[in-house]
């Protein structure tokens, strides 16, 4: 059901006494609105009745982090990025290093164009990892859906996955209901979500009804893993030990194209358009919605003066081996591509791969003791 | 916004159409070969209540004791004049399942209206919650004159603090759960401005939470008067802490002695409170207070929620009637280790709680003693609860003192039949 859906009762009060106090906060949100912008949109909502409330609550109530930019605003549904395009553009851009509302994102699964990542030096690269989000058409996202569009999204997926077979044959875990003990295997093998802490998605409404409609399916030889309902629809994973980027995507672009045929078969296809790409509540992961990375001993490199700058150059990004928001332990990284739109899965992954060699062959320098200085790449 | 819908709708309005009509599957197939989502209509045509009935086997709150298939069937789609809807009031209780021996409520009002537009849920929460109290039938006395309490004076020995507190809505403006951010100032402004009305001692001043001091902020901390954003999922889930700090706000007297948070989990919440074991006077100025307010938002037009069966309308059905939870810091060294402790409480209608509040554990000898009740009886029989209860604890403590025997004593009637 829709929440917040008295905006018509709202709008008898003026433009100034609704209009958010966003004079502490930090994120992209909060940089694009103004009461013009507010003005416009106030009075809208799309057909399933998402409303621009809605959409800026999670920035309302997360002012931000001084260095770190958040978004700041997410997606109720397909329709959100067009009835409130004056906000999300804008926002767009920003994210995306300046995407144009004309510009055409571009999508390339073909993982046969990648060229090389079957030779990352496992001494370093101690495993590798492909994620995306896909939303289910015709089904409101998660800061919006009702337990009866969970389900059934929960429903679908698992009919789509079940029919899966070969590499990808596997089986579905429900949060409700879940053995201790079949709990206890999944947080082994690093594959349980969590009920959302972070009041970025709480203040979204994500964490909703948990865990009804939520669930985790993994193939049987545990390298293909998609979540159900957690931040997007569904979160698809390819992950396994070692250095072999090109068959850790192969498998990604394989078996997301399995599961797109079949849900296509019933008539719920993914959300994509040839403008944003792949729809995803948050737009910081339009596009691609693609993190593909690696844990890398690079203990020698990341402390060397200019080992952000080369971050940068190769449009990589740094994380601690938690994931997102975490310190990174034994001088073992997280590296993964930056960017998510205007830019298909091939380059983003191709950037990681060849990214990734030359921050290797940077740290056994190091270790010899000899300059690095010849090495440092030009901006990609 | 016509135009960016004519531009969305268009090609849907076959399907909206067909929807409309009840046309099942075969609309189904073809609004999702469209390009978007549903339309909240043709939603509530395509997801029947028994599709969103929320999944209630591990929980253990008022909300999932009462809420049957049948009773969300009938009020899922209904709205409150605000466009409030059951969803909303029951997502604190879907969202925290409740502890096994705590039962919590699971379920807050939006506005005034909810509780008569979804009163097949709250009138069994709240005859539950309230032991056997039926709105329906029944009519909440309020009493406020506090001078017919008597023995109100505690024993220091033994109290060290006496408090009051209530809340108080504002009619005809949203509550926390559901309030924009213009109706929420909207309360901050009506309330400033009749307490700025306030005289003698009760005269005092408002402390807004985003623009108070770090100085202001520590006294306010040293007080144990500053209120923070909940973090408790009860009141988060329930949607009470959007938009933090914008206007919430302390305000309270110079004495220090009558406070009142704004826009917490309630419009606002009255506090009277002193050292020592003075509660009649803590009850006097709480009553004197409380009315002087009330005339205050009269004079410009505003009033209290309030019916004659439900008495004072606050955001929690446990808060409803009086509102007034009246208690004191007491020492009971040795009445707190004697195995009729509890027993002593429950049929005196007390409660006790840690010093650090609801859900604190107590630390040392010292206990938050207050009442159980809230609706049924009025304020004064409730603080005249309270007072004739803690009086008979002091005694069963002198008395285990001179070690002599104690009893237990009779129960307090109660609604339930």
């Amino acid at each position: 059901m829709a929440k917040n859906c008295h905006n018509d009762y709202k709008m008898k009060f003026s433009l100034d006494d609704e209009y958010p106090d966003l004079s502490l906060h930090n994120n992209h949100m909060a940089k694009v609105l103004n009461k013009e912008i507010y003005g416009k949109l106030r009075g809208k909502s799309t057909p399933s009745g998402f409303t621009l409330d809605d959409v800026i609550q999670t920035g309302v109530d997360n002012p931000g982090h001084p260095f770190i930019m958040t978004v700041g605003c997410v997606a109720g549904d397909e329709e959100s990025y067009e009835v409130f395009k004056d906000l999300l553009d804008p926002v767009i851009s920003d994210r995306h290093g300046g995407y144009k509302p004309t510009d055409k994102h571009k999508t390339d699964l073909n993982f046969e164009n990648l060229k090389g990542g079957d030779d990352l030096d496992p001494n370093y690269v101690l495993s590798s990892r492909v994620r995306t989000g896909r939303s289910i058409k015709g089904f409101t996202l998660p800061p919006h859906n009702s337990r009866g569009e969970r389900r059934a999204i929960e429903k679908l997926s698992i009919e789509a996955l079940s029919s899966l077979e070969g590499e990808f044959k596997g089986k579905y875990y429900p949060l409700t209901g879940m053995t201790d003990a079949e709990q206890e295997q999944l947080i082994a093998d690093h594959f349980l979500f969590d009920k959302p802490v972070s009041p970025l998605l709480t203040c979204a409404g994500m964490a909703r009804d948990w865990p009804d409609g939520r669930g985790i399916w993994h193939n049987d030889n545990k390298t293909f893993l998609v979540w159900v309902n957690e931040e997007d629809h569904l979160r698809v994973i390819s992950m396994q030990k070692g250095g072999n980027m090109k068959e850790v995507f192969r498998r990604f672009c394989v078996g997301l194209q399995k599961i797109e045929e079949i849900f296509k078969k019933h008539n719920h296809g993914f959300m994509w358009n040839e403008h944003l790409g792949y729809i995803l509540t948050c737009p910081s992961n339009l596009g691609t919605g693609l993190r593909g990375g690696v844990h890398v001993k690079l203990p020698k490199l990341s402390t060397h003066a200019k080992f952000e700058e080369i971050l940068t150059r190769l449009r990589l990004q740094k994380r601690g081996t938690g994931g997102v928001d975490t310190a990174s332990v034994g001088g073992v990284f997280d590296i993964s591509n930056a960017d998510r739109l205007g830019s298909s899965e091939v380059y983003q992954v191709q950037l990681v791969v060849d990214g990734v060699k030359l921050m290797v062959e940077m740290e056994k320098k190091l270790e010899k003791g000899e300059s690095i200085d010849g090495m440092i790449p030009a901006q990609k | 916004m016509a135009s960016s819908f004519t531009r969305l709708i268009s090609g849907r309005n076959k399907a909206i159409l067909l929807a409309g009509l009840g046309a099942g599957t075969m609309a189904t197939g073809f609004l999702l070969s469209e390009s978007g989502s549903l339309s909240a209509e043709a939603k509530t045509k395509l997801y029947p209540p028994s599709s969103d009935y929320p999944d209630l086997r591990k929980h253990n709150n008022c909300m999932a004791s009462a809420l049957t298939p049948a009773i969300y069937a009938k009020l899922r789609d209904k709205v409150t004049p605000n466009n409030w809807t059951l969803d909303q009031s029951i997502q604190t209780g879907v969202d925290n399942p409740g502890h096994p021996f705590i039962k919590t409520v699971g379920c807050v009002a939006g506005d005034e209206e909810s509780y008569e537009v979804f009163s097949d849920l709250f009138t069994p929460v709240i005859i539950d919650r309230h032991n056997g109290y039926d709105p329906k039938t029944m009519k909440h006395p309020t009493d406020l004159d506090a001078s017919k309490i008597t023995n109100g004076i505690f024993d220091e020995n033994y109290v060290l603090s006496s408090r009051v507190r209530t809340g108080r809505s504002i009619r005809g403006l949203s509550l926390p759960p559901a309030c924009s951010r213009a109706e929420r100032r909207e309360v901050e402004r009506v309330v400033v401005t009749a307490l700025a009305g306030l005289k003698g001692d009760l005269a005092g001043r408002y402390y807004s939470l985003g623009d108070m001091t770090e100085q202001e902020q520590q006294q306010l901390i040293d007080d144990h008067f500053l209120f923070d954003k909940p973090v408790s999922p009860l009141l988060t889930c329930a949607f009470m802490a959007r938009d933090w700090p914008d206007a919430r706000g302390i305000w309270h007297n110079n004495e220090k002695t009558f406070l009142i948070w704004i826009n917490e989990e309630d419009h606002t919440r009255v506090i009277s409170m002193e050292k020592g074991g003075n509660m009649k006077r803590v009850f006097e100025r709480f009553c004197r207070g409380l009315k002087q307010v009330e005339h205050l938002i009269q004079e410009r037009g505003w009033e209290f929620m309030w019916n004659e069966n439900l008495g004072y309308i606050l955001t929690c059905p446990s808060n409803l009637g009086t509102g007034l939870r009246a208690g004191v810091h007491v020492r009971l060294p040795k009445l707190s280790k004697d195995a009729r402790f509890s027993k002593i409480l429950d049929n005196l209608r007390l409660q006790k709680r840690g010093t650090g509040g609801v859900d604190t554990a107590a630390t040392g000898d010292t206990f938050d003693i207050s009442n159980n009740d809230r609706l049924g009886k009025s304020e004064v029989e409730l603080v005249q609860l309270l007072v004739d209860g803690v009086n008979y604890l002091i005694d069963c403590e002198k008395k285990l003192e001179k070690g002599q025997d104690i009893k237990v004593p009779a129960p307090v009637p109660q609604f339930k039949k």
